[in-house]
């Protein structure tokens, strides 16, 4: 991912540009901002805003809506754990618990200088082999403790 | 002549290690100058076998799974490229009993082909559909599915050929098809599976679509969390442009029709239609007061016919074969079939499409093998988180339209999430309003406020005290909902939390000591 970087208002009209002629065009704008800086910057929503001609105020609106959109940095690699009733029935919770318990890793609590950043996600169409995830838009199936502590450890560069 | 050795690259199979398995055989086969060409395929949806390799000899293609990285040298010592046996041996897929009962009308190429080749997909019967539709009359062509009586398989059921009479009919400079593949409930994973194994025939539906109601373009919104399918499906796009199935004149037709893939961000209200539209729009993904129906005025204003994966990807076969053929599966008003999913704590998950009228334990025991932990099965969620709970007693229901709204539940998108009797109801029950809660997009008072309301009304009647007075404002609160709301989440939103009350009401009334040790 090319997210952390510092954002930088003349790269993100280029990347606003790009794509402001679309119909529709907020939702393919806002996913190559926050590709691109890992999070949508306030300066950023107001060349949005500029752009489509809309008000600073919708333009927020739609940012704030959607949980794909985050309006700060976010630090470490991304797991999205799926919590939905499929990895429910397969113990998924548990796997909540294992990360705070053996990581300390709060799902959906993002912290400074963090290797890892885990957040709930509901459903990614990987039922059949619940519980589920998506580590960097790595599929993981049939996820279990040994599987969450060798995440952990790869989003820390350790081998494994 | 090169062996062909056919491996998955469905985000599932991936998730279990395809991508592993398929550079172990490149490079075995590298090592032992071995004759294999590798095909990257969909799933068959047998997702227990992935890694599910298939090797193709005279006789047909014999499988071998689950495959591990570290089986691959001991496949190659026995000859698996002549389709010997192994320990991994499953004999000639197609003879699989979880495959050979299933009736594949939809996902018949799935796992077959491979996904991106559009030669490929015309050598396995693809095109066949939208050929036969563009030598006929649009109007025969909207009767011909409403004969069919294909209803929307996104989960309302609407009859998808009125919809399309609809748009139609109305007059405008510009029409627009959309493909519903926000497939967001919990269980379901058949629009991922056929946008990643069989792309094509979602595009070919969508122009049969486009033909019928005279629309030029179409998007696929397809939800954020499916990546990969994504990818593929927009990959898919890129080459029927380039083979002029999509463009001014498709298949040298003096029809034009156009796609384009489009991504959610994250929000499963944008499965409800209006709500996708106004997203695409490039808006909050909230839901629209209806009337004005999309087909009269939907995307950007425009008459808009708006159909889930599953109902366009049926168009081809319907057009192929004719309506009759199609309406002859089946039962009562449920014609055709369904690719049911079957999901949750299962032995056999996987993707089992069969005639309407197939009941749950059908899919759950015959198919499934009961529950992957091995205790017993205590509820069986159908149709995703606005589904019922349905307990033991009720597993012989049929798997048909108006059979489930009958047993006060409903079927959805086709998922089937499967409980052991470990689940805890009372829970269950929280997290559907909780769910709702968090996924409201806010328009309306009775999901935005009732949603929490309703969580905290569970949290109560755990807690014990005055049970039956909170049991009394729990049942009419979801009353409140299911009427006062304006679309299906906070409507449905009732029916898993009554199915609990109704069916596991002993969950509701753990003494308070019990319910607070866990």
């Amino acid at each position: 991912m090319a997210a952390r970087a510092a954002f930088d208002a003349d790269l993100a009209k280029n990347i606003i540009d790009r794509k402001r002629s679309l119909p529709g065009a907020a939702l393919p704008i806002l996913h190559d901002l926050q590709h691109q800086f890992g999070y949508i910057d306030d300066a950023a929503i107001a060349l949005v805003a500029e752009a489509l001609n809309i008000s600073k105020a919708e333009a927020l609106g739609v940012v704030s809506f959607y949980h794909d959109f985050c309006r700060q940095p976010v630090d470490g690699k991304q797991l999205k754990l799926c919590r939905a009733e499929s990895c429910q029935s397969m113990g998924c919770e548990e796997l909540v618990a294992h990360l705070e318990a053996r990581h300390g890793i709060k799902v959906d609590e993002a912290r400074p200088g963090a290797a890892l950043h885990v957040e709930t996600v509901y459903c990614l169409g990987n039922c059949a082999l619940s519980p589920a995830a998506l580590f960097d838009r790595e599929p993981v199936g049939r996820l279990d403790r040994a599987a969450v502590d060798a995440i952990v450890a790869r989003a820390k560069g350790q081998t494994q | 002549m090169s062996v062909r050795v056919f491996i998955p690259a469905d985000s599932s199979a991936i998730s279990v290690g395809a991508d592993a398995v398929a550079r172990a055989i490149v490079a075995e086969a590298q090592t032992r100058a071995a004759d294999a060409a590798i095909v990257r395929t969909g799933s068959r949806g047998l997702f227990w076998l992935e890694p599910l390799v298939e090797v193709e000899i005279p006789d047909g293609r014999v499988g071998y799974g689950p495959v591990k990285p570290q089986d691959v040298p001991s496949l190659f010592d026995a000859d698996f490229l002549n389709g010997r046996p192994h320990s991994k041996s499953l004999g000639r897929i197609e003879d699989i009993p979880y495959l050979a009962r299933q009736q594949r009308l939809v996902f018949a190429r799935c796992g077959v082909t491979d996904p991106l080749s559009l030669d490929d997909y015309r050598r396995h019967g693809g095109l066949r559909g939208l050929e036969r539709a563009l030598q006929m009359d649009p109007s025969a062509l909207v009767e011909e599915v409403i004969a069919s009586g294909l209803r929307g398989r996104g989960g309302a059921g609407f009859p998808t050929g009125i919809k399309w009479r609809t748009a139609a009919g109305a007059h405008a400079d510009q029409k627009y098809v959309v493909c519903n593949a926000d497939e967001g409930d919990s269980g379901t994973f058949a629009d991922r599976m056929l946008m990643e194994g069989d792309p094509f025939l979602l595009i070919e539906g969508m122009a049969i679509a486009g033909v019928a109601v005279g629309a030029t373009m179409g998007y696929v919104y397809i939800r954020s969390e499916y990546p990969h399918a994504f990818d593929v499906f927009s990959r898919a796009i890129e080459r029927a442009r380039a083979a002029g199935l999509l463009g001014p004149k498709i298949l040298g037709s003096d029809h034009a029709f156009d796609l384009e893939a489009r991504l959610g961000a994250g929000a499963y209200i944008c499965g409800e239609e209006t709500s996708l539209l106004e997203s695409l729009e490039g808006k909050r993904g909230q839901v629209r007061a209806k009337p004005p129906l999309p087909a009269i005025s939907g995307l950007f204003g425009k008459p808009t016919v708006i159909n889930n994966v599953l109902s366009l990807a049926s168009v081809p076969w319907i057009l192929e074969h004719g309506a009759k053929a199609y309406a002859d599966y089946g039962m009562g008003r449920s014609r055709g079939t369904q690719p049911f999913q079957l999901a949750g704590n299962v032995r056999f998950g996987g993707l089992i499409e069969l005639a309407f009228g197939a009941t749950i334990r059908d899919l759950v025991e015959d198919f499934g093998g009961g529950t992957r932990s091995g205790r017993p099965i205590r509820a069986v969620q159908v149709g995703g988180p606005l589904g019922a709970y349905f307990p033991e007693s009720l597993l012989d229901t049929p798997l048909d339209y108006e059979a489930m709204i009958a047993a006060r539940g409903m079927l959805g998108h086709g998922g089937v999430v499967v409980f052991d009797d470990a689940v805890d109801m009372a829970r269950q029950a929280r997290f559907a309003f909780e769910f709702c809660a968090k996924e409201s997009c806010g328009k309306c008072t009775p999901c935005r406020i009732g949603s929490i309301r309703g969580a905290e009304m569970v949290e109560k009647v755990i807690a014990g005290g005055e049970r039956q007075k909170n049991v009394e404002l729990l049942r009419d609160l979801c009353e409140v909902m299911t009427d006062g709301s304006l679309c299906a989440l906070g409507g449905l939103t009732p029916l898993p939390v009554l199915s609990a009350l109704d069916h596991f009401g002993e969950d509701f009334a753990k003494p308070p000591a019990r319910a607070a040790a866990e």
